[in-house]
This record gives structure tokens, C-alpha cells and sequence, in this order.
């Protein structure tokens, strides 16, 4: 209960803290920390305009997709408190709700009949695909250390001993940010800023939705981030107390918020034809940090 | 024994008397007799998994001995299931069969063999005697192939059948070459020999006689690469059989596995790696060529290979268990492959119908064609969405509960402290979420395509809806896949029979059950939740978006506000980029028009995506062996004299050979004495 309610607090201000790094990073004074939740409420005010192929899929989905992030945060747990959902193997679940909610967003793009939606729906349709391994032998690698197969138990045991640990958790670390990059659509995967339809991932999809809807996209973004974020978190929060913990919580929070800030503003993005190599090198990652594991474990003496 | 006789006797006389009625009744006999058939086994079936096997013992004859009639838990398991898809493809059929009616013997025919298809299925599951086992699997293989090749006026269908027909008597002889094996050695063709034959000899005997069994029926399973008669057959046959076909004539030969699994007692640690690893090839590389296909039904054909993958990896995942002694491992692999079968003889056979639907309202399979029936037909898209998401195993469907009992075993092996283990593990874990992602990039294309967005081609006939008879038997589909995602403690609690048959094989195991229906029923709780919480944001987003301005416009086209259908993503084009990336791994064949010139005239590209293990284990064997047989091509001359001669020639020598034999043999005698 209390991740579900500290990850809402967080979704508030995160991507106003990434706009805000990026303002001051290219010598603008920018918005305050908390204008795009309120440009998510203006729209959410707003009447829409529904495209004329479109079905009713085009109207279910973003409900579907904000209910799946919604479903998806109720696992995460907090350090050692659990989720509102635990139970063995609930990451699986995580994953796999997610994946419900990627399922009709990307359909949703198809059901406009555009020329571009496509395009988008394509994308993010084989980038996804290929972040998933790279989480499920994270994950694996995790329980192995660890003997648990639910997040809180994962994380509630997670401690770090010795410098091979250490790497193990800065890799761990490092392909988190990325599945965040990649599920979020952001630098250097995609271009949230970009204005040629032909160069979108995320934006192009959404390109029809309007009003209530868009908002509760743009909303799920950020819950999402929050998400990513809170499992980061978890990481380096070990069985500390309550106290403790609160804090560290919302320094990862926003060191991440500010490290995504600082990567959109000193990278490039990556050609497109490229993403996907890129992308499952990440699955190798994941197999260095489950190899680093047997080491932890004495498997190769 | 009198349900048997009754049995027999229902269905002899159906036979008997479909060739004489009218077209209709032809139809409602089928209908009739199949519900028969299913209820009487049915209840054998229930009593068996409610824990009270059935034996009966036949006199049988001379040659084959005493035939046993032994319905155990997991044979209960299979011909409920078998009844189930074959009593909705019944119900469905009927309705499709409606545009042959003109073909009137054809239907008799077509009637007749689905009658026997379904019997022979179940006598598979029941018969336990060598010979009988074979003979009805014979029944079953020449009844598909009767059902496949319906439409037998088209070439097309007419190849994929006889190639049906040649690979599925492979897998014949690989059967037969192993009862033969035992029935030498122990005289008898109760299955009993056989375990009674593993136990007595070496482990090692055992392990190979259980792979000559594992590549008979992975043939009929479906595993690579013993894969390539099935997306052939699956297309060209009627929607209602490709359905069955992918449901349970497949799963005949997973039930073949795990019947040989219970009876061969050997090394399962190694089978269990070999299966695993054969299953996670089969499940990438199946759903890896499913998202190349043009035709929606090929594509369907060629998931059914990543299913039977799929359920390979729980089945190999329990063998380790088994091997290993982990109680665990075998219960959640084992229930994850035996619910996975279920769940893919629902999704499956619904998404076929659904395609079926497609087929006659549009007459065409290519995906590049259909486009935005949703439409037109928003119950079958209906359909065939939920069987797509259960299908890319997500949940609140069916799909995900078996997927989730495998990832759940997967992860609970890595607790065992064995570096092979683990690693294959590992690879288990890499497959199945590959598996999941990429079945996702292709149901969304399939969905897209097929469901959404414009049409994409002037069809001269309207599209309709598909008529009522053929909804409500996907509808009860429908029902038990819900079922299945929501409630699916109920069904591991079914399954704890055929598990225990699992867990009882390794004696050294403390047969205290692992209790898994606790995390099980979180699942379905989740999934509950899951969609109450979709239904009340919708309702709330109704709600509040019901006071605004809501218009209709255009899609966005960049500013461009004349766009034509064209310009639509197509199939081919949404998994572009995956092509790319995968050509190296395909034998994609490409034709490419380029547009030139100031004035443009046509242009075009083409790809006919083409499988690389049937180019290397079929095509070129075959090429090899035409080459060699051309040598003797003058032979066969078209002189009537020449072949007599051959009679002769051929009278001589095996006339001749012998006394030849005799000849020489006396003479190394003689000489000798010298």
C-alpha cells in the first residue's frame, strides 16, 4: 500500500523535474516542476475528437493501457513492506499486465487507419518485444541470489556484500534505466520532442487521442516513470526502516528524474535500424549479471 | 463394457446410414453422434480424474493378444478435451459446411471421417494394447487426411494432404519400430511390456527407446523440425479442421509423450534436457516464421508450433523435476504443459473459426487484402481478440495461467544448485519471455491487419457477419477461456490426478503435494481485479468525457487531408523491421519492381517467406534421392515386353537367389573339408 501511495506522489513531479533539468541544461529558465500534471488536468477537461475509421478498440484502449500501469504498481512492494498484490512469482504478473496494456495501445494505433500510426505501433510493437527478455533473466538472476521468487522477497534480502555485488548492482542498475528508456519511449531509443511523424515511436501512436484520454496517457507515462523509478529504488532500499527508507525513496526518484533529464540533453538518439540490436544486447546484460551471480554463489570454484 | 458396445454400435450405424439422408441430416447425425460419443466417454473421462481409472480387458484376437481398455487420469484429461473441440468444431462445421451443400458425396464422406476422427482420437487415449493402439491410429491419420483434402479439387490442397499423409506414416514407422523392439523382447503388446522392458534393461535402452517414441510423436506434434506438414495442412483445410486439427490432433501426439513418459521408466534428467531444449527451438523458431506469413491461416498454423513448444518446456521442465527429485518442478511443469494443452485447443480452435468466418465472408486469407472488418463483423472481431491476447499469454485469459505456471516452475528450478540446470533454465526463461514478445508483435499484426483500420481491397460482395450456429459454438469457447483466466484453481484442482500419476513415478519423492492452487487463485484474483478496474476507469471516462464536445473528424495525415487507403500500414510493412533483422535466419524469396523514370508506371515488391528447415531436411534429401532414381528412368521405357521381362527377371532372382545362397554355401563347405 504504502509503494502504491508513495509512487502516485512521485508520478507528480517526475517529469516535471526531467523538463526542468532540461530547460536549465539548455540555458532556459523553464516551467515549474508541476506543470505537465497540470496540463494532464486541462486535459483531462477537455472534449475529444474520435477519428472516423476508428472502433470502439480506439475508445477501450487508453483505459486498458492506464488500468494495466495501475494493475503493474500494485505489485511493486516497498523494501521489506509488500504490495498491495504479492504473491510468488508476481513478477511474472507485472510483466505480463504490462504487456496487456502495450497489446491494446498497440492496436489502438492500428484502428486509426493511418499512415502513421503503424509506424509507431511497429516500433514500439519489436522494441518491447526485445526488452522483455533482458527483465526475466534480471529477474531470474535475482532469485537465484536471493532463493525468492516474489519482488518483495526478492528485494526484502537483496543486500550487497562483496565488490562483485557491487557491480551486479550498478549492471542491475544500468538495465533497469534502460527498460525504463525503452518502455517510456525516451532518449536515446525515441524523441519525445521530435515533430516528424516519421521519427516517433511513442508520440506517432498517440497522435489521434485527444481530450480525457490523451490524459490519461500522458498521466500512465508518468506513473510508469514513477514505477521504473520505485523499482529502482528497491534495488538499494534493502530491509531498512520506514524512515529511512521514505528518503532514499525519493533521492532515487529524483537523481533518475534528473539522470533522464541530463541523458535527453547530451545524447543523441540512436538510428532507428539500430534500436533493436541495441536493445537485446540488453538481454546480454542481464546474462553478465546472471553469470556474475554463479560467481557470488561459488558456482565456478 | 456396455458403454464400449454402445460405443461401436453408435458409431457403426452413423456411418451406415449418413451416405443415405439428405444433406441437412448428414449434418445434424454428425452433430448428433459426436454428442453422443463425447457424453458417454465423457463421463468415463470425469470418473477417471475424479480419481476411479476404468479397466476393461478384450479377448481380443491370435494376433494381437488381449486388448486392454485402461482410462486412467491423463487420459480423462485428453478426452475431455478432445471432446470439447471436437463437439464446437461439430456444432461450427455444420454452419461452414453450409457453402458445400451441392457436394453432396463429398459431405458424406466428410461426415463419416470426422465421426471416426473423433473415436479414433479417443480410442488412442483408451487402448492400451500395441497393435490396436496402432490400428486406431491409423484410423485417425487416414479420417484427418480425408477431412483435410474437402475441397480436393485444388492442387494445393491436394499436395498438403498427401504430405499429411507420407509424414504422419513416418511417424507411424518410428511407433511401430519401437512397440517392435519391445514386443521382440517380451513377447507380449501390452503396454505394461514396455515398462517392464525399460526396467529391465539399462537406463541408456530406455532413453533410446524413448526418443524413437519421442520423434514419432513429435511429428504429430508438431516439434521442430519435425514441423513442416503442418502449416501446409492447417490452411487448406476447413476452418472447423484446421481448428480441431491444431487442438487436439497435435495434442495426440503430446499425449503420446507423456503416455511414454509414465510407462518408460529411465534416465528422465536427460530426456528432460533434450525435450526442453527442442521445445524452446520450436517455440521461437515457430512464432519467429509466424510473423513473416501473408496467410492469416499459415500464421495460425505455425503458432500452434510455438505452442507445442511451449508446452515441450513444461513437459521437459518436469522430466528435470523427475530427475532431480524436486517435487515442485514436476507439478508446476507438468500442470503448466497439461492446462497449456487445454488452453491451446481453446484459443486455438476459436481463433481458426474466427478465421473461417473471415474466409467466407471475404474468400481470401491474405493478410495484405483483409483490412477494417471490425466493422462488419464485430463479433467475430470480438472473438478473435480475446483468443489473441490469451494467445500472447496475457492475462486476464487462459493463456497466461498455464505461461505463468512454467515461468513459475522455470524460476523455482533456479533454486537447485546444478551449473547445466541452471543454465538451461536460464535459456527457458530467455525463450518464453522471446516467445511472449514476439507472439505479441504478431498477434497485434494479425489483430491489426485483419480487424482494424479500412479495408484494404474491394471485396465485389458485401462482408457480413457470420451467422448465429457459428457464433454460439465460439461463444462456448469464449466462456471457458474467461473461465480458465478467472477461476484456475478449479482446473489445477482437476488436474491433481494426472499430476499425481507424475509425482508417484519416482518412488523416492515423499508424495506430499506441494500446495500451488494458493498462488494459482492469485492469479485469478488478479486478473478479476484486473478487468473490474478496466470496466471502471471506462465507466468514469464515460462518464466525465459525456458533458463535453465530442466530434468525428479524419485521421491525422500530417496535415494532408485526403488520404487514401493505401497509405495505410500494411502487414507487411508493420513487421518490416523485424524482417530485416531476421532475414539472415529465413529463405525469404523477394521479387522487387523498382519505380523509374519521370512518369512512374508500376511498381511492387514481393516476398514469399520459405522455411529453412524444410529446405534442408526435405527439399534437398529429396532432390538428392530424384537425382539418384533418374539414373534408372530408363527403366520404365512404356514397352509392354520390357516390363514382363522385368516379371520374369524379378521371379528368377528370387527363385534363384536362394538355391545361389544354398550353392555357394556348399561350396565353402566343400572346400573347407579340402
Amino acid at each position: 500500500m504504502i509503494s502504491f501511495i508513495l509512487i502516485i506522489l512521485a508520478s507528480i513531479f517526475f517529469s516535471g523535474i526531467i523538463i526542468r533539468t532540461k530547460s536549465i541544461t539548455s540555458g532556459r529558465k523553464g516551467p515549474g516542476i508541476f506543470q505537465p500534471i497540470k496540463d494532464i488536468i486541462r486535459l483531462l477537461r477537455k472534449g475529444s475528437v474520435y477519428s472516423k475509421t476508428s472502433s470502439i478498440i480506439f475508445q477501450i484502449a487508453p483505459s486498458i493501457y492506464f488500468a494495466s500501469i495501475v494493475m503493474a504498481i500494485m505489485v511493486i512492494p516497498f523494501g521489506q513492506y509488500k504490495g498491495i498484490i504479492s504473491f510468488e512469482g508476481d513478477f511474472v504478473f507485472f510483466a505480463s499486465v504490462l504487456g496487456t496494456g502495450k497489446f491494446f495501445s498497440i492496436i489502438s494505433a492500428l484502428d486509426t487507419g493511418s499512415s502513421f500510426g503503424g509506424m509507431g505501433a511497429s516500433r514500439e510493437a519489436l522494441f518491447s518485444m526485445f526488452a522483455e527478455p533482458a527483465f526475466f533473466i534480471l529477474m531470474g538472476s535475482f532469485s537465484l541470489l536471493t532463493g525468492h521468487t516474489s519482488f518483495q522477497q526478492i528485494f526484502a534480502s537483496l543486500h550487497f556484500g562483496s565488490y562483485i555485488s557491487y557491480i551486479l548492482g550498478a549492471l542491475a542498475t544500468f538495465v533497469l534505466v534502460m527498460i525504463t528508456v525503452v518502455e517510456n519511449s525516451r532518449m536515446p531509443i525515441d524523441d519525445p520532442n521530435t515533430h516528424l511523424e516519421l521519427t516517433m515511436v511513442h508520440e506517432v501512436m498517440i497522435l489521434d487521442n485527444s481530450g480525457f484520454d490523451l490524459g490519461m496517457i500522458s498521466y500512465a507515462t508518468n506513473l510508469k516513470f514513477a514505477m521504473y523509478g520505485a523499482l529502482i529504488a528497491n534495488l538499494f532500499m534493502g530491509s531498512f526502516p520506514l524512515y529511512l527508507s521514505m528518503p532514499i525513496f525519493f533521492g532515487i526518484q529524483i537523481i533518475f528524474a534528473i539522470a533522464v533529464g541530463f541523458l535527453e540533453s547530451f545524447t543523441a538518439r540512436f538510428r532507428m535500424n539500430h534500436n533493436a540490436q541495441y536493445i537485446l544486447a540488453l538481454s546480454s546484460v542481464s546474462l553478465l549479471i546472471f553469470l556474475g551471480v554463479l560467481l557470488v554463489l561459488g558456482q565456478f570454484s | 463394457m456396455a458403454i464400449i458396445t454402445a460405443f461401436i454400435i453408435i458409431i457403426l450405424s452413423a456411418i451406415v446410414v449418413i451416405p443415405f439422408v439428405s444433406v441437412q441430416w448428414k449434418g445434424m447425425i454428425t452433430v448428433a453422434t459426436v454428442t453422443i460419443i463425447a457424453t458417454l466417454s465423457s463421463f468415463i473421462a470425469l470418473r477417471a480424474l475424479a480419481g476411479v481409472d476404468s479397466e476393461y480387458l478384450f479377448k481380443g484376437s491370435l494376433v494381437t493378444g488381449k486388448i486392454p481398455v485402461r482410462i486412467d487420469a491423463l487420459s480423462g484429461w485428453f478426452i475431455l478435451i478432445i471432446n470439447f473441440t471436437c463437439l464446437t468444431g461439430a456444432l461450427y462445421g455444420m454452419q461452414y459446411m453450409k457453402a458445400y451443400r451441392s457436394q453432396k458425396d463429398n459431405l458424406s464422406l466428410h461426415c463419416i471421417s470426422f465421426i471416426l476422427m473423433q473415436s479414433s482420437l479417443i480410442s488412442i487415449c483408451s487402448l492400451q494394447n500395441t497393435i490396436a493402439f496402432l490400428i486406431a491410429w491409423e484410423i485417425m491419420a487416414l479420417s484427418s487426411f480425408i477431412l483435410i483434402i474437402f475441397e480436393h479439387h485444388k492442387r494445393d490442397t491436394l499436395n498438403a494432404g498427401i504430405n499429411f499423409l507420407i509424414q504422419s506414416h513416418i511417424c507411424i514407422m518410428f511407433m511401430t519400430l519401437g512397440f517392435i523392439w519391445v514386443a521382440l523382447k517380451m513377447n507380449s503388446y501390452d503396454f505394461q511390456a514396455i515398462t517392464l522392458f525399460a526396467s529391465s534393461n539399462s537406463l541408456l535402452t530406455g532413453v533410446a527407446l524413448f526418443l524413437i517414441f519421442f520423434i514419432g510423436f513429435s511429428i504429430k506434434a508438431g516439434f521442430v523440425p519435425f514441423h513442416t506438414w503442418l502449416p501446409y495442412a492447417h490452411p487448406v483445410s476447413p476452418a472447423h479442421i484446421s481448428g480441431i486439427m491444431s487442438g487436439v490432433i497435435i495434442k495426440i501426439g503430446i499425449y503420446g509423450i507423456l503416455r511414454m513418459l509414465l510407462l518408460i521408466k529411465s534416465d528422465y534428467l536427460v530426456i528432460g534436457y533434450i525435450i526442453l531444449f527442442i521445445s524452446i527451438i520450436s517455440g521461437i523458431y515457430g512464432v519467429m516464421l509466424a510473423i513473416i506469413q501473408h496467410n492469416l491461416k499459415r500464421l495460425l498454423a505455425y503458432h500452434s508450433i510455438e505452442n507445442i513448444g511451449i508446452i515441450g518446456m513444461g513437459i521437459g521442465l518436469g522430466c528435470i523435476g523427475l530427475g532431480k527429485g524436486n517435487n515442485i518442478l514436476i507439478e508446476l511443469g507438468f500442470a503448466g504443459a497439461l492446462l497449456h494443452t487445454l488452453n491451446h485447443s481453446l484459443f486455438k480452435s476459436l481463433l481458426f473459426y474466427a478465421s473461417g468466418n473471415v474466409h467466407q465472408a471475404t474468400h481470401t486469407m491474405d493478410l495484405d487484402k483483409l483490412g477494417g472488418l471490425g466493422k462488419q463483423m464485430p463479433q467475430t472481431t470480438f472473438l478473435f481478440l480475446i483468443a489473441a491476447i490469451a494467445i500472447c499469454g496475457l492475462p486476464p485469459f487462459n493463456g497466461f495461467v498455464s505461461e505463468f505456471l512454467i515461468y513459475n516452475g522455470l524460476f523455482k528450478g533456479l533454486e537447485g544448485s546444478d551449473k547445466t540446470m541452471l543454465s538451461s533454465i536460464v535459456c527457458g526463461i530467455f525463450g518464453l519471455a522471446l516467445i511472449g514478445g514476439l507472439a505479441l508483435l504478431c498477434f497485434t499484426k494479425a489483430f491489426g491487419t485483419v480487424f482494424l483500420g479500412t479495408p484494404r481491397h474491394n471485396f465485389q460482395y458485401t462482408t457480413r457477419e457470420a451467422g448465429l450456429g457459428k457464433l454460439i459454438p465460439m461463444y462456448a469457447g469464449l466462456i471457458l477461456i474467461t473461465t480458465v483466466g478467472l477461476f484456475p484453481k478449479i482446473f489445477i484442482i482437476a488436474l491433481s490426478k494426472p499430476l499425481n500419476l507424475f509425482i508417484h513415478l519416482d518412488n523416492n519423492i515423499n508424495t506430499v503435494s506441494v500446495p500451488i492452487t494458493g498462488t494459482i487463485s492469485m492469479i485469478g484474483l488478479c486478473s478479476g481485479v484486473f478487468l473490474c478496474l478496466t470496466g471502471l476507469i471506462f465507466i468514469l471516462r464515460k462518464r466525465i468525457s459525456s458533458n463535453r464536445t465530442q466530434t468525428v473528424d479524419i485521421t491525422w495525415g500530417c496535415g494532408y487531408t485526403a488520404p487514401t487507403v493505401k497509405m495505410q500500414y500494411t502487414a507487411s510493412s508493420f513487421v518490416r523491421t523485424y524482417r530485416k533483422l531476421a532475414e539472415p535466419l529465413f529463405s525469404i524469396r523477394k521479387n522487387k519492381k523498382e519505380i523509374t523514370g519521370v512518369f512512374p508506371k508500376t511498381g511492387g515488391q514481393e516476398t514469399h517467406p520459405y522455411d529453412k528447415v524444410e529446405e534442408w531436411l526435405i527439399d534437398y534429401p529429396l532432390h538428392l534421392l530424384k537425382r539418384f532414381f533418374n539414373r534408372f528412368i530408363f527403366l520404365q521405357n512404356g514397352n509392354l515386353q520390357f516390363y514382363i521381362l522385368y516379371g520374369v527377371v524379378f521371379i528368377l532372382l528370387v527363385l534363384g537367389i536362394p538355391s545361389l545362397f544354398d550353392y555357394v554355401k556348399s561350396l565353402i563347405k566343400f572346400l573347407n573339408q579340402i
